[in-house]
């Protein structure tokens, strides 16, 4: 920052003039280009071509999914979902760097210029004991109604993401379902209790192990379609559990993952660790 | 002009929508607000997109009845980019919120522009005193083992 | 179909899995294994391109068993195999070159977790490079914006992390117009491959209509990669990010994750849009200004500032903007030298920041007037920084000569861009020597060191000295100086790169 005080400030209204500019013209471009755009709702809309077509007319023969919006984006535009999985994973690799609290490195004193003092640490870990018995309090009301719901929340979680490929849901809104269901359990019970069997091992590894299944799968079907050879997988009796070839596995390796993530984004956020 | 209105009119909310977003994301000094404004900016593009593949009285793309004729259902393409979007979105904000909390608890405060003065302050006495190596257990107040 | 061809996918996905691995490997193993993976995609992108270069065609990949307008398709020909070698060729050394950086300045517990960004990152501007559909680019390009955000904030510090969240959000403004451009262009065309979108656009020119829409989507792409990229008005976040983390993720950010932005630009204005559409539109000459104005305005802030990390970072500035200035120029020439100036680019300024590692240490950043004596404590990093600089300048020779030589004719058939163009080149080349030359100066004059390596790999915790084993002193030496000789043998025989560009950017369309 070579900049001084003054140089600064007319620097920042420069910036604000120049901002407000660009967004009165994006605004205007915008609305303008909104009054160009096929008509809402009517059927001639440049989408409805033979792209949609095939994913419907098609797509319980090529994918075996009775929801085709399941059909097109784990089989049709799979490599799109695959990227999108990785956008959660590299989020999630970038919150565990930012909050994940390291153990003291054994009371070894390491010098860094870019530490904070000690002060600084124990300001901050005051702070979050102040906040920390909130969640651990006794609260009977949301300890009671979360017994009842927490079961239910689960069970409907996973009914989404194991009927993904036959109703509206599937992998990730699942995933979400039951990643609120945890958050519920550990809001109302102490993060103590979640942590017997989701820690930041089993996480870590239901993480891995998911997203290697969803990559080698999603591989081996890229491979043999792009050159031309019988996959072999069966895809079923369209509507039945069983059915639609590798989707019903994705959808279970995508919910993992984002229960998982859910949950370790809330911890991470909230404590500092999962 | 009103007909036309009513023809456009989730895409001329979309646009301003979208535009509000983003002048919050550009213009907001707190750091929440302008988490806020990029999710407001995210759902803009999402109402767009959904709009784009709706067509009043057909299905959601979900096999119904056995009907495996392409009138009787809306556009799936959309539905899946939406899809797409929200997770890249959820994403995006749980990273920028993490960021908030570490500088949060570093420069208390949420201001960016403040924030932003008190790291070119802490690298002036870093470029006054070269010499000056403060010694600490832990990085950037990291320790939060104990609690409870 | 030959073997050779599923190579563009086996190298996106090699990076992944080696991702995904790094996650529950050990630091040991994890730099092993994300260096094996960035070398073996190396091997399979240089066989790709001496592939293609040899029968001078592109090809479609089908991501699984459907066909062209149905399924996702990634795509090939010389010029995506020569940026996929380029990318790997920066990531393998700044890895190699980095990891005594990697190892000190970054938390022990968070080092595989550096090596699984680079790898995904890595991944992420692999499939930039190769894809053939717009939405799958956008969902690359968050990937590359969030591995980007981590490879600055990884250092922990409170400075890093306010840079990091000053990048997230200029990238987000960037990303935001790209998908509404991404959404209006679905709304108009229906399509989201490159090759029917290119299609349909055409027959909507050929009818006239939405001829504003289109104009506002061509501005809307431009407009949010190049903020992504960092083109003049919106370069504000480059200087410290650039300058506040570890030496290897700079020169990574610099060397290549602007570059796959910019790289996707070109896809889009000849594969999406098409060329005459989007010189029609007149953004052309918009990128131009800006790519003049950043030429000069990063140069300016390079004289002005103290720090060598951060002047680097600020030349990277004026960098960019020569590339842009090559893509306004509007003809074919202009893009060759843009791309060309892509990867010469990447390597000379890849190599700076990691010969700039030796001299700043454990520091974050050094004064240039600190670097007295320098050049003769660390011999082999200054004689590289100064063969960098000097390309960077366009000293014959090096590989930053042949570009702007490249620019330069490209605009010479173009009116008044030829005289703004060439008096660019001239006003920055001059403002590049000021500010080079008084690094190297200061590099080479006496004084300040007294003649002793007083820590020699031995721990010495008062010290900003970087604890480098002997290993990584010479992997380090080994890096610097195969960027160096790449640069140069570029600068020497320049006409192997700019055929396989030139004959690359012809297959484009």
């Amino acid at each position: 920052m070579s900049l001084n005080g003054k140089d600064k400030k007319r620097y920042y209204t420069v910036y604000r003039i120049a901002g407000a500019l660009l967004v009165l013209i994006l605004a205007a471009s915008l609305i303008f280009c909104m009054f160009d755009l096929p008509g809402l709702f009517s059927a001639d809309h440049p989408g409805e071509n033979v792209v949609a077509e095939r994913y419907i007319e098609n797509g319980i023969e090529e994918t075996g999914a009775v929801n085709f919006v399941a059909g097109m984006i784990l089989d049709y535009r799979a490599f799109d979902t695959f990227g999108e999985s990785n956008v959660l994973f590299a989020a999630t690799i970038c919150v565990m760097v930012l909050l994940l609290s390291q153990k003291p490195s054994n009371g070894k004193e390491r010098c860094r210029k870019d530490t904070d003092t000690a002060e600084d640490v124990v300001s901050e870990t005051t702070e979050i004991e102040e906040i920390e018995p909130l969640i651990a309090r006794n609260d009977v009301i949301l300890k009671t109604v979360a017994k009842f719901a927490i079961p239910f929340i689960l069970i409907f979680g996973i009914y989404v993401i194991l009927n993904g490929h036959l109703s509206p849901g599937g992998g990730f809104s699942g995933g979400a379902i039951v990643g609120s269901g945890f958050i519920l359990s550990s809001v109302a019970f102490g993060f103590e209790r979640m942590e017997i069997f989701l820690n930041k091992k089993s996480a870590g590894i239901i993480t891995f192990v998911s997203l290697l299944i969803y990559c080698l799968a999603k591989s081996y079907s890229f491979f043999t379609g792009a050159n031309h050879l019988e996959s072999g997988i069966p895809l079923g009796t369209p509507g039945n559990i069983l059915s639609s070839g590798l989707i019903l596995i994705l959808n279970i390796c995508v919910g993992l993952v984002v229960a998982c993530t859910m949950y370790s984004f809330f911890s991470l956020l909230r404590r500092g660790k999962i | 002009m009103f007909e036309q209105i009513y023809d456009h009119f989730n895409d001329i909310i979309a646009a301003i929508l979208f535009v509000i977003g983003f002048s919050n994301l550009l213009f907001q000094k707190n750091l929440i607000k302008k988490i806020i404004g990029l999710n407001i900016m995210d759902v803009a593009i999402f109402l767009l997109l959904a709009s784009q593949g709706y067509i009043s009285g057909r299905l959601a793309p979900i096999l119904t009845d056995g009907s495996e004729n392409a009138a009787t259902y809306i556009n799936p393409i959309p539905s899946g980019l939406v899809l797409t979007g929200i997770v890249v979105s959820v994403s995006v904000t749980a990273l920028m919120l993490s960021m908030t909390i570490r500088l949060y608890r570093k420069y208390k405060t949420l201001d960016l522009d403040e924030i932003l003065m008190k790291v070119s302050e802490e690298s002036k006495v870093e470029d006054s005193s070269d010499t000056i190596v403060k010694i600490s257990d832990d990085k950037d107040g990291q320790e939060r083992e104990g609690v409870k | 179909m030959d073997f050779v061809l599923n190579f563009p996918f086996f190298s996106i996905m090699i990076c992944m899995l080696a991702a995904l691995s790094t996650f529950m490997l050990g630091k040991r193993a994890a730099a092993v294994v994300a260096k094996a993976a960035v070398f073996i995609t190396l091997i399979l992108s240089i066989v790709l391109t001496v592939y293609l270069h040899e029968c001078g065609e592109s090809f479609v990949y089908m991501m699984g068993h459907f066909p062209a307008p149905w399924g996702n398709e990634i795509r090939a020909g010389e010029l995506e195999g020569i940026m996929a070698v380029f990318t790997c060729v920066i990531s393998l050394l700044s890895l190699t070159a980095g990891s005594a950086s990697i190892r000190n300045e970054i938390d022990e517990s968070k080092q595989n977790l550096y090596y699984l960004i680079t790898c995904l990152m890595e991944a992420s501007l692999l499939a930039l490079i190769y894809t053939n559909d717009i939405f799958t680019g956008y969902v690359f390009i968050e990937i590359n914006t969030i591995a980007g955000c981590g490879l600055i904030m990884i250092k922990n510090s409170g400075r890093a992390i306010a840079s990091a969240i000053r990048y997230m959000v200029v990238s987000l403004v960037g990303s935001g117009l790209f998908l509404i451009g991404t959404t209006l262009m679905y709304s108009v065309t229906g399509h989201l491959l490159m090759e029917n979108i290119h299609e349909s656009v055409m027959g909507l020119v050929a009818d006239g209509s939405y001829d504003v829409t289109l104009t506002v989507i061509t501005a809307l792409m431009t407009v949010g990669l190049s903020i992504k990229s960092g083109l003049f008005p919106f370069h504000l976040w480059i200087p410290d990010a650039y300058s506040r983390s570890v030496a290897p993720s700079s020169s990574m950010l610099s060397g290549m994750v602007s570059k796959g932005y910019i790289f996707l630009l070109i896809k889009i204005i000849y594969r999406v849009i098409g060329f005459d559409v989007y010189k029609a539109s007149g953004v052309f000459n918009i990128i131009f200004i800006a790519g003049i104005a950043a030429m000069i305005m990063g140069s300016v802030s390079a004289i002005r500032s103290k720090y060598l990390r951060r002047m680097t970072a600020y030349s990277s500035v004026s960098q960019i903007g020569y590339i842009f200035m090559g893509i306004g120029i509007a003809n074919d020439a202009g893009a060759v030298a843009a791309i060309f100036h892509i990867i010469t680019h990447g390597l000379t300024k890849s190599l700076l920041f990691l010969a700039a590692s030796s001299f700043t240490g454990k520091k974050e950043d050094i004064k240039i007037s600190d670097l007295k004596g320098m050049g003769h404590k660390y011999p082999l990093s200054a004689a590289t920084f100064t063969a960098a600089a000097l390309s960077i300048v366009g000293f014959p020779l090096f590989a930053g000569f042949v570009a702007k030589m490249l620019l330069a004719n490209a605009s010479f058939t173009e009116g008044w861009k030829m005289y703004a163009a060439i008096s660019a080149i001239a006003v920055s080349t001059i403002l590049n020597v000021v500010y080079f030359f008084r690094c190297i100066i200061n590099l080479y004059a006496y004084g300040g060191f007294d003649g002793k390596d007083e820590n020699n790999g031995t721990l010495d915790l008062k010290s900003d000295t970087l604890i480098v084993t002997g290993y990584e002193r010479a992997i380090h030496a080994v890096s610097i100086s195969a960027l160096a000789v790449l640069n140069i043998c570029i600068g020497v025989a320049p006409k192997l790169l700019s055929d396989i560009i030139t004959k690359g950017l012809n297959v484009f369309d």
